[in-house]
C-alpha cells in the first residue's frame, strides 16, 4: 500500500519517471554548484544569472519556436556575456562583482522585454518560460545528463583553485595564476547549470534547485566533501517527494519540488545540528549553567 | 526561412498599420472599426467588407487572455468609431484600454444575448467555438454597424445574411461528420478547456489537462488521471493548439500511443498562409481534424 504510493506513479507512468530522471540530473549537476555558490556568498547572483539567461532563451524561442538546441544555446550565450562583462567590470575597475552584474543583468533583462514586445507577443512565452518537468522528451533528457556530467567534470577540475578561492581570494591570486581560472570557470558553471534547470523547472525555479539543498546542508555537514554529499542528496530526496506530491495532491510539480526543498531548509534551520536554532539554544544554555 | 516568414509578418503588420491609420484620415466615411482578437477582426471584416477598416489588437496565433497592451493601441482606440470584444471575461485588460484611452464611443460586446457556458462558476468565453453563437456575434457587430452609419443598412443586412448563409452550411457538414460517430464515443482530448461550446453543440466530450485559462502550470496528478482516461477509453488522438505549448500533449501521446491529431485553433486564428485565416475556415478546420480522429478511433473500436 504504501510501497504504492510511493513507487507506484513511476511504475504506471512513464512520464513520472522522466521527470525523476530530469530531478536526478539537475541533482546530480546543479547543487554542487549551489554549494560552492553558497560558500563564495553567491546565493542571490544565481537569480541575478536566472534572470540574464531569460531574455536569451526567449529570443531563441521568439526566432525559431520551441526548439531545444536554440533555446539552450541562446540561454548560454546570454548568460555568459553577462557572467564574462561583469566579471570583466568586477576586475578590472573599483565596482564589486554584485553591482556589475545587477547592472548587466538588468541591462539584459529590459533588452529581453523590449524584442519582445516589439515582436508582439506570440504565443503564451509564460509557459515556455516556466519550463515543464512532466513533459521531458528524449532530446531533453540527454541534454540535462549530458550537461550534469560535464558539470561534474568541470567542477573536478577547478575544485582546488575553487576552494582556495572561497577560502582566501588573494591567497590564490598571489600564489597562483589559475585564480581567473577557477571565477570564470565557476561563473560558466552556475550558467549551464542554470540552462539545465530553466528546461526542467524554469528560469527561476532552477536556482531554487541548486541553492536550497545546499543551504539546508549546511546545518548538518561540516567539511566540504560532506556538504557536497548530502546536498545532492537532499536534492534527490526533495525533488522525489516534490514529485509525489504534485502527483497525489494535483500541484504544479515545479513549485511542488520546491517547496518541499524550501521545507527541508527551514526544518534544518530549526533542528539542524550544525548552528541549527534548537542546539545553539541548548549549547547556551550548558555553557550558562 | 522561418525568420523571413517573421520579418513579413512585422513587414505586414506594420504595413496594415500605418495604412489603417492613414486610410482612415482620407477616406472619413469609413467606419473605423478595432477589434479585440483575430476572431472578431475577420468576423468585423467579413460582415463590413469595404464599408469599415480594421484593426485588430491581437494578432492571428497570439494569445488573447493574457495580451499586454501597448501605447500604439491607446492611440489605436482613443481615434476609433466602434469597439468590438468578446466579452464574458475574455480579454480583461480591454475595459482598462478603453478607459486609459479616454474613448467613449460605441462598444459592442459580442457575447451579448449568448448563453454562457458555466466552467467552475465562471462563464467560459469561447463561445464564438459554437457557429450557432457565430450568428448571434454576427448580428450584434451587424447592428452596431447600421447604428453607426444608417444609409448603408441593406448593405450591412445582406453581408450579414450571407455569412449566416455560409454558417448553416458549414452546420450541416459538421452535423454529418460527427453523426458519423455514436455519442458515447465522441471524445477528444485537447490542451486547454477551449472547445467547451464546440462540445456542447455535437455531444463532444473534450478533457483537457489545464483548467480553464492558459496561464496555469499541470500538475502530475492532473496529467495522470488523463492518461489514465486515455488509455481506458481507448482514445487514439489527442490535440495541440496554435497557442499553447505542445511538449505536454506530447508527452501524454507518446505514453498513451495516441496520435497528435493535428493542431486545432481555439483562441486566434492563422496567419493567412495557415489553414485557418478566417472564422469559417478555423471552424471548417477543427471539424474537418476532430470528425477524422473520431472516425479513426471508431474504427480502431470496431477492429
Amino acid at each position: 500500500m504504501i510501497v504504492d504510493a510511493l513507487w507506484g506513479p513511476f511504475v504506471e507512468f512513464s512520464f513520472m519517471r522522466r521527470a525523476l530522471v530530469g530531478c536526478i540530473a539537475i541533482s546530480v549537476g546543479a547543487t554542487p554548484v549551489g554549494v560552492f555558490m553558497i560558500l563564495r556568498r553567491m546565493s542571490l547572483t544565481g537569480d541575478a544569472m536566472a534572470h540574464a539567461i531569460l531574455p536569451g532563451t526567449a529570443i531563441a524561442y521568439l526566432l525559431v519556436g520551441l526548439s531545444l538546441s536554440a533555446m539552450t544555446l541562446g540561454g548560454l550565450v546570454a548568460g555568459l556575456v553577462v557572467a564574462v562583462g561583469a566579471g570583466l567590470v568586477a576586475r578590472h575597475t573599483a565596482l564589486k562583482e554584485d553591482t556589475s552584474l545587477a547592472a548587466f543583468y538588468l541591462i539584459s533583462l529590459a533588452l529581453g522585454v523590449m524584442l519582445l514586445s516589439a515582436r508582439g507577443n506570440n504565443v503564451d512565452l509564460f509557459h515556455v518560460l516556466f519550463g515543464s518537468i512532466l513533459a521531458l522528451d528524449n532530446s531533453s533528457l540527454y541534454l540535462l545528463a549530458s550537461i550534469a556530467s560535464l558539470s561534474l567534470l568541470l567542477l573536478a577540475l577547478i575544485l582546488r583553485s575553487l576552494i582556495l578561492e572561497c577560502v582566501d581570494a588573494a591567497f590564490l591570486r598571489s600564489v597562483s595564476r589559475t585564480s581567473p581560472l577557477a571565477h570564470y570557470g565557476f561563473l560558466i558553471l552556475m550558467v549551464i547549470n542554470l540552462v539545465a534547470g530553466f528546461h526542467a523547472l524554469g528560469t527561476l525555479m532552477a536556482v531554487g534547485m541548486m541553492v536550497l539543498p545546499g543551504a539546508a546542508a549546511k546545518f548538518w555537514g561540516r567539511s566540504l566533501g560532506s556538504l557536497l554529499m548530502l546536498s545532492v542528496l537532499l536534492g534527490l530526496g526533495g525533488s522525489y517527494l516534490g514529485l509525489l506530491l504534485s502527483y497525489h495532491h494535483d500541484l504544479p510539480a515545479g513549485p511542488a519540488i520546491i517547496l518541499v526543498l524550501g521545507s527541508i531548509y527551514i526544518t534544518s534551520v530549526l533542528i539542524g545540528r550544525e548552528s541549527g536554532l534548537l542546539n545553539t539554544y541548548l549549547a547556551r544554555r550548558h555553557l550558562a549553567s | 526561412m522561418r525568420n523571413y516568414f517573421y520579418c513579413l509578418i512585422i513587414l505586414g503588420w506594420v504595413i496594415g498599420h500605418s495604412s489603417a491609420i492613414g486610410a482612415a484620415e482620407v477616406t472619413a466615411d469609413k467606419i473605423r472599426v478595432v477589434a479585440s482578437f483575430s476572431i472578431l477582426g475577420d468576423m468585423a471584416h467579413v460582415l463590413g467588407s469595404d464599408k469599415v477598416d480594421i484593426v485588430t489588437l491581437v494578432g492571428p496565433d497570439s494569445d488573447g487572455h493574457l495580451y499586454h497592451p501597448t501605447p500604439s493601441d491607446g492611440k489605436t482606440i482613443t481615434q476609433a468609431d466602434l469597439v468590438i470584444t468578446n466579452g464574458l471575461h475574455f480579454e480583461g485588460w480591454i475595459t482598462r484600454l478603453i478607459d486609459s484611452a479616454n474613448y467613449h464611443g460605441p462598444v459592442v460586446i459580442a457575447t451579448d444575448g449568448v448563453r454562457a457556458l458555466q466552467v467552475n462558476g465562471e462563464p467560459d468565453p469561447h463561445a464564438w467555438q459554437s457557429l450557432e453563437n457565430a450568428r448571434r456575434y454576427a448580428n450584434n457587430i451587424t447592428s452596431a454597424l447600421i447604428q453607426l452609419q444608417p444609409e448603408s443598412a441593406n448593405y450591412f443586412t445582406q453581408r450579414n445574411q450571407q455569412f449566416a448563409a455560409d454558417i448553416l452550411k458549414l452546420q450541416q457538414t459538421a452535423r454529418q461528420l460527427f453523426n458519423a460517430t455514436p455519442v458515447d464515443q465522441r471524445r477528444v482530448v485537447t490542451s486547454h478547456d477551449a472547445f467547451g461550446y464546440l462540445g456542447q453543440e455535437y455531444g463532444i466530450q473534450f478533457m483537457a489537462p489545464l483548467g480553464m485559462s492558459t496561464d496555469s502550470e499541470a500538475s502530475a496528478g492532473n496529467v495522470a488521471k488523463l492518461i489514465r482516461q486515455i488509455k481506458s477509453q481507448n482514445i487514439r488522438a489527442v490535440f495541440v493548439e496554435n497557442i499553447t505549448d505542445p511538449r505536454l500533449m506530447k508527452q501524454v501521446a507518446r505514453e498513451t500511443n495516441a496520435r497528435i491529431g493535428g493542431s486545432l485553433y481555439s483562441d486566434a486564428l492563422s496567419s493567412a498562409s495557415g489553414p485557418a485565416p478566417t472564422y469559417l475556415e478555423m471552424m471548417r478546420h477543427n471539424i474537418t481534424l476532430i470528425s477524422a480522429a473520431l472516425g479513426a478511433s471508431r474504427d480502431k473500436v470496431s477492429d
